[in-house]
Parts: structure tokens; sequence; C-alpha cells
């Protein structure tokens, strides 16, 4: 069967819309591969005259971009880690034990979805700083520790656990912290997963919260070392396209992975109205 | 916890004292497995916001750091300080400009895209949505960075590009006129995956036979999409319309990286005038303020365009 002018029509837009997309990063990565200089000539190179890893090699070297790399990797993973036990039991403990205050509480952690962010962040920088937390790991990752969207997204999951299981372990005896353990924490595998994958890229992104709370360029996460030292290095193009590189690159790596996770947290995040 | 379960496992009790036992358990295990959560969003979340409401209400400044006692209540001070700065004015209306125009754009852009991808005869469909997608999980810092140069106005690509239809070199980020225009292109390019992701699903869950039936009745691609395809949208709509408005009212790290808010404080949005004057100024107290302005602001409008939609919905 001949396809259809529409339907060609149709794909062929799509496929310059798709090329449009990704041509910054193709660029981003091109470039980072240039002779410095090369991307500052007219008209602009699409592709590097040679191939050469000396950006990568100054940015490891000396300016020390390894040691960022390795702040946000521990930022990411500890807050990821963090984010995930908190969310998961009181997920659990809101959509399955009733306890005192339930809903009210629940309610009352909702509305911290309708307050941006920015709202808390100036005092909380000064909180933190009375109690020492300024330019320290454990500051930039105090709003990483828990998640109001991870708890309603663990919920909404937990919800679905029958309750005949819960009920039928809790006549064989086991304790409700056992229970939490051995029935529930399997049964949210997935949606854990999910939960994961979207709080390791969003705080692998985040720029205010860690460009407010530190000061050190030791403790510099990837993206604040990234603005200061587009701030020194502006006339340096490649060097500057190899550090947007090594920033996006394991974000963008792990979304192809784990994309399907991915997915499912926009979609669930999607329906809560 | 071993204590529950060997009082779990102990001796045979009566059975309706055995539920009311483990009912109080419940309620224990369930307090316990919520308090980190609500200990933590209370101590860091709404301590905060409670605290900041007071802040603004002061003139907390760079003596305040060094010296707390310093601070003095000045009541409505600040919020009348920023109605009388052309300043604040300026990022007002420029924040406004990027909710109330790049929102809506980048919807449109993520609808169309959307209907595209869902189209009967499109081919890859789970590839084009995922390179569509790829600049939604990319770090902001490093894509505005890379715009930044793609943006300049000698080697730049996007000039190069334009140049060959004829469009003469513009100055992007240089010049009032088109340093906002540019970043909201940056923003949409970034986020437009975002929302063509949601509303493909919300495509898909239409039901097939609305279309049949239009299209036995010989409506046009036009038409189904105006009667059929909008209004079995409508939620999935007013919920990506409502968020992507708000994430644009909150825009920082694009002017930050890109513009520092200039030239000329042209793309300057209310979350960078007050990161400048909380944490380059020290002057917490008003920045403060700034941010509960902007917090009402971002209120406001969300009520305004979920009341509009709904009217909209039910005529």
């Amino acid at each position: 069967m001949k396809p259809k002018p529409g339907a060609l029509l149709l794909n062929a837009i799509l496929i310059a819309g798709a090329f449009l997309t990704v041509a910054p990063l193709l660029w981003m990565l091109s470039a980072s591969f240039m002779p410095t200089g090369q991307a500052n000539s007219s008209p602009p190179p699409l592709l590097p005259s040679r191939v050469t890893f000396e950006h990568y090699r100054e940015l490891f070297t000396h300016l020390s971009l390894s040691r960022a790399f390795a702040n946000s990797l521990l930022v990411s993973v500890v807050g990821t880690l963090a984010t995930l036990v908190t969310s998961s039991m009181a997920g659990y403990a809101f959509a399955k034990l009733k306890f005192p205050g339930r809903e009210g509480l629940f309610r009352l952690l909702l509305t911290a979805m309708l307050v941006p962010a920015q709202v808390g962040m100036l005092p909380l920088f000064l909180m933190l700083k009375r109690l020492g937390l300024v330019n320290t790991y454990g500051g930039v990752l105090v709003p990483w520790l828990a998640s109001v969207f991870g708890i309603f997204l663990v919920r909404q999951v937990a919800q679905a656990i029958p309750d005949d299981l819960l009920n039928s372990a809790r006549l064989d005896g086991a304790g409700e912290l056992r229970i939490y353990r051995s029935i529930v924490l399997p049964n949210l595998g997935p949606v854990l997963a999910t939960l994961a994958v979207f709080v390791f890229m969003s705080s692998w992104n985040d720029f205010l919260w860690p460009l407010v709370i530190l000061s050190d360029d030791r403790r510099y996460t990837l993206p604040v070392a990234l603005a200061s030292l587009v701030g020194e290095h502006v006339q340096d193009t490649e060097l500057m396209m190899a550090g947007a590189v090594v920033t996006v690159l394991p974000v963008l790596a792990l979304f192809v992975v784990l994309q399907r996770w991915y997915i499912r947290g926009v979609m669930a995040g999607s329906v809560k109205g | 916890m071993s204590a529950t379960e060997v009082r779990a496992s102990t001796g045979v009790v009566a059975r309706g004292a055995k539920r009311a036992t483990l009912a109080g358990r419940q309620a224990r295990a369930g307090l316990l497995l919520a308090l980190p959560s609500v200990a933590l969003i209370l101590v860091f979340f709404w301590g905060p916001v409670l605290y900041g409401l007071w802040l603004s209400l002061t003139d907390f400044d760079v003596y305040a750091i060094a010296d707390p006692s310093a601070v003095r209540f000045i009541g409505l001070g600040n919020y009348l300080h920023a109605f009388s700065e052309p300043d604040f004015w300026n990022a007002l209306r420029i924040t406004l400009v990027y909710a109330l125009v790049g929102a809506p754009v980048s919807v449109a852009v993520s609808l169309a895209t959307a209907l595209l991808v869902d189209a009967k005869t499109t081919r890859w469909k789970p590839f084009f949505r995922a390179v569509y997608f790829a600049p939604v999980v990319t770090t902001l810092v490093a894509v505005a960075i890379v715009w930044r140069y793609l943006y300049q106005p000698q080697y730049g690509l996007v000039n190069a590009l334009l140049g060959k239809f004829g469009i003469p070199r513009i100055d992007w980020l240089g010049d009032p006129h088109w340093a906002l225009p540019a970043i909201l292109v940056l923003a949409v390019w970034k986020n437009f995956g975002y929302n063509l992701l949601i509303f493909v699903a919300g495509l898909q869950n239409v039901p097939r036979e609305l279309h049949e039936a239009a299209e036995l009745d010989g409506a046009s691609g036009w038409q189904r999409f105006w009667n059929v395809t909008l209004p079995e949208l409508a939620p999935v709509f007013l919920f990506v319309s409502v968020t992507t408005m708000i994430n644009y009212f909150q825009l920082f790290a694009e002017p930050y990286v890109m513009t520092q808010g200039g030239p000329l404080k042209s793309t300057n949005s209310l979350v960078l005038l007050m990161y400048e004057q909380g944490f380059r100024w020290w002057r917490l107290g008003y920045a403060a303020a700034l941010a509960f302005i902007l917090f009402a602001v971002i209120l406001g409008a969300t009520a305004v365009q979920m009341r509009l939609q709904q009217r909209e919905g039910r005529a």
C-alpha cells in the first residue's frame, strides 16, 4: 500500500520538528569537541574540524568539575533515598492506617503544593543559617528529604493494596512495621522506581536553592558550578559546551534508559485533580 | 518495633479487646510512619512560610543578619515600598508577560504537536514522544548556556539559520525588544514536551466512536477537533494551562543565566528581583514581601483561569 501524501507531509513535519528539538543538544555535543576558537567563526561550523577532548580534560583537571559532579551525585542520591523512605512510609500510612488527625494532616500537606517554593526560601535560608547548615551538604539536601508529591503518589498506589492481605497478616501476628516492610514495600516497587527517577532528576537539575545555600565553590553542585564558570569563561564556547554536556548527559542517559518510569510519574502527576 | 511484635504474639486475648488493641497499634504505627514526612514538611516548609510572612512585615536587612535584635516591625511597609518602586512594577509586568503570553504559547505548541503525534497516520509514535520530551529532562542552567551561544549575534546558529532566509542579524539577548521573546522561545523549547505527553495521553482517552460518529455526520477535521476533541480534552486542558501558567510565573534561571534580567531590565522576573533583593542586597524583609506578592498574583490568576475555563466548559 502506498502512503497518502497527507500522511507523508505529516511525518515530514514531525521529523523536521524532532530535528529542530534536538538540534541545540546536538550542537552542544558537536561544539564540545571543537578545537578552541572554532565555534567562534563565521559562518558557524556544525562539525568539529578535528575532534579534541581537551575541554573535557581541562574541566576535570584545572576547573575541578569532577568535584561538582561528585557533589551533585551525592546530593541527588541521598535526597532520592531519603524521599523514598519518608514517602513510602507516609504514603502507606495516609492510605491504609487509621490514626487521629489523618485527614487534616493530609490536607495540610496537599495545600503545600499550592505555595510556590520561593515563598519559603528566604526564611528557610535564615533558619538554616541559625542551625549552621548554610554552605553544607545538609543544607542543600533539606528540601529533598520529604516530598508531598511523593506521598501523594505512593498513597494512590497503596490504596489499591487489598485490606484482606494486611488483615490476614495481622491475624497471623505480624506487627504493623513488619507488615510495612514485608508486604507493603514489595507492592510499592514500581511506584517507588518512578518516584526515584523523578526525584533524582529534579534534584540533579535544581538551581535556585543550591545557588542560595552554597557559597563555597568546593560544595557547588553542577548547575551552580556551571553558572559560575560561564561568568569567567564566557569566551570559551567549546569549554562551556563540554561543561553543559557533562551536566546534561547523566540525566539524559537516565531518561533514555528509564523512560517508562519517568513517563508514569508525569501521568500520575497530571491526574491529581 | 520488636516490642509490638512480641505483644502481638503473646497469649490469647478476648476478641473485642484484641480488636481495640489492633486499632490502637494501627494508629500508633500510622503516626510513626507519617511522622518523618509530616515533621520535615512542617519544620522546613510551613515553618519558613509563616516565618516569611512575619519577615515580610519587618525591616530585616543586612544589619539584622549580624544583629537580629535590630529588626523592627514595620507593618505593611515593605508592600507599600514595592508598590512605589518602578523596578517592582517593571518586574511584575514582565512576569505577567511570561505567564500570560509564554504559557499559552507553550500550551498551544504542546497541543499542536500532540495532535500530530497522535494522528492515525503517524509512524514511530514512541520515538517522537521521546525526542520531543528530551529537553524536559535536561538541566535548565546547562541548556540556557547553550542557547546563549545559539543566540550570539555574530557566530550563533539562530542568526545563521535566519540569514538563509534573508533575515538580517538580530542581537537577540542584547536588544531590549528581543531579549524577552528569545527567553520565551528557550522556555517553550525546554518545556513543551511535558504537556505534549499529557495531551497525548488525554487524546488517547477520547472515545473512537465519537470521532467516527462525527465523521459519518460529515464533520470536517477542524470541526471534529473543535466539537469533539477539545470538549473531551477540557479537564486535561485546564490542568495543563493552570500548571504551565504557574511555572511561567516562577521563571528564574533562564533570565539569570542568559541576561541577568537585562538589557535595561527587560527580562527581569519577580523571582529574579526577589533573589537580587534578598541575596545580593540582603533586604530579606523586602524580598519576603515580594515572594508573598508573587504568591498572591499566582493565586489570583489561577482562580480567574479556573473560573473562566469552567464557564467555557459549561457553555
